[in-house]
């Protein structure tokens, strides 16, 4: 049994809080950039260019990327070998939290659902635990936006939808969100488990480098297909037309019932700020 | 696509000449209004009291910046999604709101009170936060404190820059998504 204090993860998390809310993830500012090179259209070109400045601007000045810093979203996997000592894991994780958006000048988010009455201090934060063999202890952190989010959607379908149905169903949803969750955006696709295993499938997604490929061959073509079908709508940076409605699509898939066809569509802003540790 | 600087307040010699897709540089004045913000004026109208600020003119940016970090006037500050303040926009435009500066598409209502009053829907590039608070030179709360992020603030901008989206004559910058071109992929 490994033992980990916990103010290690609470340090730990309080850092990637704040390094995810100021620095881009690498991937997709070269995403930024090659996008904005292939792009024709001068506004496409035009925001581009402002969000790459945008980029290096919160690098030096400590700036957060965006005003909205998100709601805390963490993927945590926990080793069945390690102990924390001092507080449980999830009061570490949150205290992190609290601590990060407090110290890092993060905008605090989070609200009462009915009064709107804003917590304070963005939490609690939103926290998946998954235990797995070993002695490691792994985080992801996700600063989720709600512009984006409240472009997402679950769907049941029944089992003769197919894919085609769920092919309809994403394109539709990115063209109706249209110039709102601040395009090009990242697209994760949660497809098959039940209501919810879909949608923290399509979130977790969303953590998946640009540029890497799904392991498997043929959920990997379909999800080059969805990105090229998105592509073609001409929505582009920030609805303002262009080759460039979406830099990703990453699905994730899980069994599901027999009598269900599950799919979450989670929809991420062009800011997609996340960071992992390993303890 | 023409260019200009326009200082507030806003007449409507200013918003007549813009056309969907010009670039407008603001300095002046502009008050930061979202969400709980908008719902705490609209219930301040059907009590009749008057508003923390004057419409006449005026600029509503729908911001909710992030704190302030020592030395800076304001943290990041880029444009929330706009529809959803689509239900308090016309009111606002009727009493003398000039223009709206946010991110996303407006509702049809928004669009047409736009035109009856002689208003514009000023677009600011999303997720530039850091990028856009450097056009801002002060702020100040000036209501609704405990909403926190969401409170009122009166902001000093020097050529803040914006895309007209929606002009005061109909016209509209976002495209319209090509749905058939893309579902035969």
């Amino acid at each position: 049994m490994r033992t980990i204090p916990a103010q290690t993860i609470v340090d730990k998390v309080a850092e990637m809080c704040i390094a995810a809310n100021r620095e881009l993830p690498a991937d997709v500012l070269q995403a930024f950039k090659t996008q904005q090179a292939a792009e024709e259209n001068p506004a496409a070109k035009e925001i581009f260019r402002q969000l790459i400045e945008n980029a290096e601007l919160s690098r030096e000045t400590g700036l957060p990327l965006c005003q909205d810093c998100g709601l805390a979203v963490f993927f945590v996997e926990m080793g069945e070998d390690v102990r924390v000592e001092g507080m449980s894991l999830r009061e570490a994780v949150n205290a992190g939290m609290v601590k990060g958006y407090k110290e890092g000048y993060l905008r605090k988010s989070s609200c009462d659902p009915f009064t709107r009455k804003n917590t304070g201090d963005n939490g609690p934060a939103i926290i998946h635990f998954d235990i797995v063999p070993g002695d490691k202890l792994k985080i992801w952190m996700m600063a989720k936006g709600g512009g984006s989010e409240n472009m997402s959607r679950v769907m049941m379908f029944p089992p003769a939808a197919g894919w085609k149905g769920l092919r309809e169903f994403i394109i539709k949803r990115i063209a109706e969100a249209g110039p709102n969750p601040c395009p090009p955006v990242l697209v994760g696709i949660g497809i098959g488990g039940n209501f919810e295993l879909a949608a923290i499938n399509s979130k977790k997604a969303l953590l998946r480098d640009i540029d890497d490929t799904h392991p498997d061959p043929e959920v990997a073509k379909l999800e080059e297909e969805v990105l090229s079908a998105i592509n073609k709508l001409n929505i582009g940076p920030m609805g303002l037309g262009g080759k460039t409605t979406c830099l990703a699509v990453k699905i994730a898939t899980a069994p599901c019932h027999l009598a269900s066809l599950p799919l979450a569509v989670n929809v991420q802003c062009h800011s997609a700020r996340h960071k992992e540790v390993v303890l | 696509m023409a260019e200009y600087t326009l200082n507030t307040p806003l007449t409507d010699a200013d918003i007549e000449q813009l056309r969907s897709g010009d670039v407008v540089y603001i300095t002046g004045t502009i008050y930061t209004g979202r969400d709980a913000a908008h719902k705490r004026l609209t219930d301040t109208l059907d009590k009749g009291d008057p508003l923390p600020f004057d419409l006449k003119g005026a600029l509503i940016y729908y911001v909710g910046p992030s704190p302030a970090p020592p030395g800076r006037p304001i943290g990041s500050a880029g444009p929330t999604t706009s529809y959803r303040m689509d239900t308090y926009a016309p009111r606002l435009h009727g009493l003398g709101l000039k223009g709206t500066i946010g991110k996303g598409r407006r509702s049809p209502e928004v669009r047409e009170a736009m035109n009856a009053t002689k208003s514009a829907y000023f677009g600011a590039t999303g997720g530039a936060g850091a990028l856009l608070s450097q056009a801002i030179k002060a702020a100040k709360v000036i209501a609704y404190e405990d909403l926190g992020p969401e409170a009122i603030r009166e902001l000093t901008v020097e050529k803040f820059p914006l895309l007209v989206i929606n002009d005061c004559h109909g016209g509209e910058l976002y495209t319209t998504p090509d749905l058939e071109k893309a579902l035969a992929g």
